[in-house]
This record gives structure tokens, C-alpha cells and sequence, in this order.
């Protein structure tokens, strides 16, 4: 399955108006999109959860700096993995 | 025409349609299992259209939010409508319905299962359990056809009736869309008739048969008579007031019901904010800011161009006390000519009165230009430091201030320290004045610019309670006043917390001053006492809302 590896630019995670606007962004794609908390030091490894639920997100509790795995599958999953992972790259708090 | 009768506890005379205040949403009963096949199909479709109900109603409000200029609250009403849509809540559910569970009860579940996963990631996430839970009663009221829970939300003002108001609804309620208030239970001293009192809405309490008025049915309400007439004829229409607009001014002095003497004062930013003081009718000036004298400046202003703009509010309350606090540069303030580039963490840098070691002439300068603003104003000015850690800065800053002609100096607490050594610290001062504000961000160790904070950063947090508890005991031990200067004093109920741990004055934006000043004249200094140790005892600042709201419905 394609995936794509991010760390988290917003700093507050990706709680609260970033998940908000990460999930909305999610819910566009055309496949379905998850997302997993993995490789974090001193935290065990969480998800994955279904990029475009807010719930899922807020559960997932993805931090500044924290790496996240992006994966989705099918016909546009490499575009919409390179759009979200853009995302999580930038400060959506700014 | 038929009257109901209760007990008036805040007059005015209002007509309005009733809404009423629905019934909390109770947990759905277990069992009552779905039997496989079309009863199952058809729970998961009636799931999906209650959903995009709530969602499409929360959206709806988040847009009328967002025209009025409310983004915080336009935010917190998005995400809730996200919530309503979630797959993974929507998911859960309807796997429970696949097991049989009716479609309530699957909602329940559900969103109790996520509620105990951001529990137990605690903080912020933990703090949003409420909006799951509301999300959650949301959902529960669409799927058993029932109206949805929280205040009722309507275009038109109208008359809202409710078995008793819990604080959490109250917080919400908005003055400019409710006309008056009527319960079927609580009593003149509950904290419904404190707030409707203070908002200055017509308010009947103790009406039997209230829960019993339609939606939609147009009433009467007369808070002086304590009566509630149902379908009013049009001449009884005509003796309504208009929207009873609440005081806009003190209407006595601060002072407790059995006259226990309480400033309260007006915060002013600039000369231009004199006025409002004024016609708040404010006892004086407890938290006069300078700032706007140094702003947008590359070098500090002279001390004549000081002692012009000083002199204007001096003015305005010859007679009365105004307190002057020194520049507060640094942290959300920066000046080129005292603060420095580049700090780490600037809330924790050189600021206030830190700002003086690097620039004495500054202080200097302006402890000068109060002085003589001061001589011949009429105004009894008295000047104090912001930012003060230690009974060190406390005595340098007091000396200097006498030494320029200034008689009564104090500093702010605002950090935990000065707290903890108030009565040092008041010893070697003469007053003391408590910026709520920064001592709970640095109590709480949370930046009170970040939204996600904000919880850790409420004014009803114990551990600030209790600061200001330890501050004003010292000040009754040292014979010093002690104020507060913070949002916490325009609160009306914290306000009379606050009186109650011993606080001599309250200073707060001028608009809150009549709701405070009408809320403290409700109740002794026992009572504020009474109110105090509830609020500093409880767990959370929750607690202590609810605990001060019970204590208040009992009979005194």
C-alpha cells in the first residue's frame, strides 16, 4: 500500500483547528486516507485511524514534531498522499 | 387569559414567546435488541439522517456565529459539527447496530468509547470530552425525536422557561435573545436570580406549572409581581417595556448587603477610556495602564509629553484614587528602547519591571512625570510596579517612588512568588493589586495567549484562588490593601468569591461594573465567605462554579 511519512509542523499537534482542517482536507480525497502515530520515542505506536475523522485525529493524539504514516490505496492515492502530506508539513495554526 | 404565579426576583415587565429549556438527555436504556435484517437496515438509515441533521443545525450555527464576528465561537461549533459527521463515531455505532443495539444506544457507546480515549490522554484532549459528550446528547435527541438540549436557539427574543438553570447553561445564554427568565424551581437567592439580576432581565421563579407553557405560547412575565400572564390581551401587551435593558452604572457604592465596604474600580488603557470609567460610575481608577504613552515609538516619550497625557485622567477623577502602574513592556509588549530581541521565552524574560535595571532612566523618568501630573490634580494617585517576584524589587521600586514625590506605591502580583511571600512583600510596600490574569498563566505554567490552554487558564482554577487567598490574608495581617485587577473581577459571582477571600477592591472593565456591584449587594460578607471556601476546596473550576451555584440555591 502507497504511504508517505510526515512530521507534524503545527504546534499545537494535530489537535483542535489543525485537525479540523486536516480532516476536512481528508474527507476531499478520493480514497480513503489513514493515518498512524508510529516510530515516536517513549510512545507506543498508535493508529491507524481514518484521516478524515476529526475524532479519529483528536484519539490519535499527534504532537508537534511527532512522525506520522500517511497510507491509502487505489486510483489517486498517490495524489492525495502528497497533498495531505503537505499538510501535515505546514502550520495550520499559523 | 390564566396567570401563573411565583416569586419575582428581578423586575421589568417583558412579553415574549416561551421556549423552553428541554429536559437533559438521560442515557438510553440497555437492551431492547434489534432483530437481524430490515430492523437493523433500518436503524443504521435513520443514524445516518439524524446525523446530518445535528450536523447541518451545528453548522448553521457556526455560520450565524461567524457573520457576528464570533470566530472562537464559529470554531468550537465547526468542529462539533465535524464531530456529528465523524466516521469513526458514525462507524462504531453502526457496527453496534450490526450487533442488535438500537441506534441511541449504539450513539452512546460509541461516543463513550472515545470519550475515555481522550480521557485518558488528559490535558486539552481530556477537556474536550464535553463537546463529544454534547455531540453525543445531540445525536440521542434526534434519534428519539426529541428537542435538542443546551438553550434553546431562536431569530427572536423570547421568554425562557426551564425547570432550573445549571451554571454551565447560564454561561451561554445570551442577553440580546433571551427577554426574561421563568423556573419552576429555584428561590430569590439562587444564582438564576443573582445573573438575571446583574443582566438585568426580568426573571419569576418558583412558578408552579411552568414546564407545562407550549413552545411558541406568548407571555406576559412581570419580575416585580412574580407573575407570568398567558396569552396577554393587547392592552396588557402595551404595558410591557420595551427590551429592559440592564444598569449601565454603579448604582451605590461597592459594599456587601450588610455594608461591608468593597472599591470598585474602573481598568482604563488611555486617556480616551476615561469616560467610560466615568459614566460606569466607577469609585475610581484601579488599574491605569501607560503603555499607550511608549507605543509605536522608537524612543521613550518625554516627561512632559507624560505628564499631558496623565494629567487628562487625573482630571477626570479629581477626588477620587487613581492607580498608576509603571510600563509593562515586554513578553506580548515589546519596546525597542527597553526590551531586548530574541528571548527564549519572553512571559519569562525581562519585562515590567524587570525592564528598569537596563533602563533606569525610563522609570526614572516616568515616576517623575505621575508625580508632577499628580501635585494639584485633585486625584489621590497612587503608583505601583508590574511583574514583581521579590520583597527586594518590591522595597527598591517603593523607595524610589516615595523618593519622586509619590506617597503610596505597591506592586502587582503576578507571580507566584510574590504570593508566596505576600506578607514580606507587603511590608516592604504599601498596597498590593493581583493581575489574575498573568499569576494564573504562571501559577498554571500556561501560555494565556494559547487557545488550548485556556481551561488551565480559567480564573476559577483553585490554585489561583488560593494565591489570592494567601495574598489578601497577608494584607489583613499587614493592615495593606489588597485588590484585583484581573478579568476574575468582572465576573459577578467570582467577584463575591474573591470579596470573600478578603480581597478590599475589585478593578474591572467599566462595563462589568454594575453586574458586579448589584451581584456583591446581594449577599453579606458571611455568604462571600461561605462562597470562598467552597470555590478554593473544589477539584476543578467547575466544581467550583457548581459548588458556589448550590450553596447559593440553598436558602441562606
Amino acid at each position: 500500500m502507497p504511504e508517505r511519512r510526515a512530521v507534524v509542523a503545527s504546534k499545537v499537534g494535530l489537535h483542535a483547528r489543525p485537525a479540523a482542517l486536516f480532516a476536512k482536507a481528508a474527507a476531499e480525497q478520493t480514497v480513503t486516507v489513514t493515518i498512524a502515530v508510529t516510530g515516536v520515542e517513549g510512545t507506543q505506536d498508535r493508529g491507524p485511524v481514518d484521516a478524515s475523522s476529526i475524532l479519529g485525529l483528536m484519539t490519535l493524539g499527534a504532537k508537534h514534531g511527532d512522525e506520522v504514516v500517511l497510507a491509502a490505496e487505489g486510483e489517486g492515492a498517490e495524489s492525495a498522499l502528497e497533498t495531505l502530506a503537505e499538510l501535515v508539513a505546514q502550520d495550520l495554526d499559523a | 387569559m390564566k396567570e401563573l404565579r411565583g416569586i419575582g426576583v428581578a423586575s421589568g415587565r417583558t412579553v415574549g414567546p416561551v421556549a423552553a429549556m428541554p429536559p437533559p438527555v438521560g442515557e438510553p436504556a440497555e437492551g431492547g435488541e434489534l432483530s437481524e435484517g430490515s430492523d437493523r437496515e433500518a436503524a443504521v438509515v435513520l443514524l445516518d439522517s439524524s446525523s446530518s441533521t445535528v450536523g447541518a443545525e451545528l453548522s448553521a450555527r457556526a455560520q450565524t456565529a461567524r457573520q457576528a464576528g464570533r470566530d472562537d465561537a464559529a470554531e468550537v461549533l465547526e468542529a462539533t459539527a465535524m464531530m456529528a459527521l465523524d466516521a469513526t463515531l458514525l462507524g462504531d455505532a453502526k457496527a453496534r447496530i450490526g450487533q442488535g443495539s438500537r441506534p441511541e444506544r449504539a450513539v452512546w457507546d460509541a461516543a463513550q468509547h472515545v470519550a475515555e480515549q481522550l480521557s485518558s490522554l488528559g490535558g486539552y484532549m481530556a477537556e474536550r470530552v464535553r463537546d463529544v459528550q454534547d455531540v453525543r446528547d445531540r445525536l440521542v435527541a434526534a434519534l428519539t425525536g426529541r428537542p435538542a438540549p443546551g438553550i434553546p436557539v431562536r431569530d427572536q427574543p423570547y421568554v425562557l422557561v426551564a425547570r432550573d438553570l445549571a451554571p454551565a447553561d447560564t454561561a451561554t445564554l445570551d442577553p440580546s435573545k433571551v427577554a426574561a427568565l421563568v423556573t419552576e424551581q429555584g428561590g430569590p437567592t439562587s444564582h438564576t436570580a443573582i445573573l438575571a439580576r446583574a443582566l438585568g432581565l426580568p426573571a419569576v421563579v418558583a412558578v408552579a406549572g411552568a414546564t407545562d407553557l407550549a413552545d411558541g405560547t406568548w407571555v406576559l412575565v412581570d419580575g416585580a409581581q412574580g407573575t407570568v400572564v398567558i396569552d396577554p390581551t393587547a392592552e396588557q401587551r402595551s404595558t410591557a417595556g420595551a427590551k429592559v435593558q440592564g444598569q449601565t452604572s454603579l448604582q451605590a457604592v461597592g459594599a456587601t448587603s450588610d455594608g461591608h465596604r468593597v472599591r470598585l474600580y474602573a481598568n482604563v488603557g488611555d486617556p480616551s477610556g476615561v469616560e467610560a470609567a466615568v459614566a460606569a460610575g466607577a469609585e475610581g481608577v484601579g488599574l491605569f495602564r501607560t503603555e499607550f504613552c511608549f507605543l509605536d515609538r522608537a524612543e521613550a516619550p518625554s516627561v512632559d509629553e507624560q505628564v499631558m497625557a496623565y494629567e487628562r485622567v487625573f482630571a477626570a477623577f479629581s477626588g477620587r484614587r487613581v492607580v498608576v502602574r509603571t510600563l509593562d513592556a515586554g513578553a506580548d509588549k515589546p519596546l525597542p528602547f527597553v526590551t531586548a530581541d530574541g528571548e527564549p521565552n519572553p512571559a519569562l524574560g525581562v519585562r515590567g519591571l524587570r525592564t528598569a535595571t537596563g533602563s533606569p532612566q525610563v522609570l526614572g523618568d516616568q515616576l517623575t512625570a505621575i508625580a508632577r501630573a499628580a501635585a494639584g490634580s485633585g486625584a489621590e494617585v497612587w503608583v505601583m510596579a508590574p511583574m514583581v517576584a521579590t520583597a527586594e524589587e518590591a522595597r527598591a521600586f517603593t523607595d524610589q517612588a516615595h523618593e519622586a514625590g509619590l506617597p503610596t506605591a505597591g506592586v502587582m502580583v503576578e507571580i507566584p512568588s510574590a504570593a508566596l511571600t505576600a506578607d514580606l512583600v507587603l511590608a516592604a510596600c504599601d498596597f498590593a493589586s493581583i493581575g489574575t490574569n498573568d499569576l494564573a498563566q504562571y501559577t498554571m505554567a500556561a501560555d494565556r495567549q494559547l487557545g488550548a490552554l485556556a481551561a488551565l487558564n480559567d480564573p476559577w482554577q483553585p490554585a489561583l484562588l488560593q494565591l489570592i487567598a494567601m495574598t489578601a490574608e497577608a494584607g489583613a495581617r499587614t493592615g495593606r490593601p489588597v485588590g484585583v485587577c484581573g478579568e476574575a473581577a468582572a465576573d459577578p459571582l467570582l467577584a463575591c468569591v474573591l470579596v470573600g477571600l478578603g480581597v478590599t477592591s475589585l478593578s474591572m472593565t467599566p462595563r462589568a461594573l454594575p453586574a458586579v456591584g448589584a451581584a456583591l449587594a446581594e449577599l453579606s460578607q458571611a455568604r462571600c465567605v461561605q462562597l470562598s471556601k467552597a470555590a478554593v476546596s473544589s477539584e476543578s473550576p467547575i466544581v467550583a462554579r457548581e459548588s458556589v451555584a448550590s450553596i447559593l440555591n440553598e436558602t441562606p
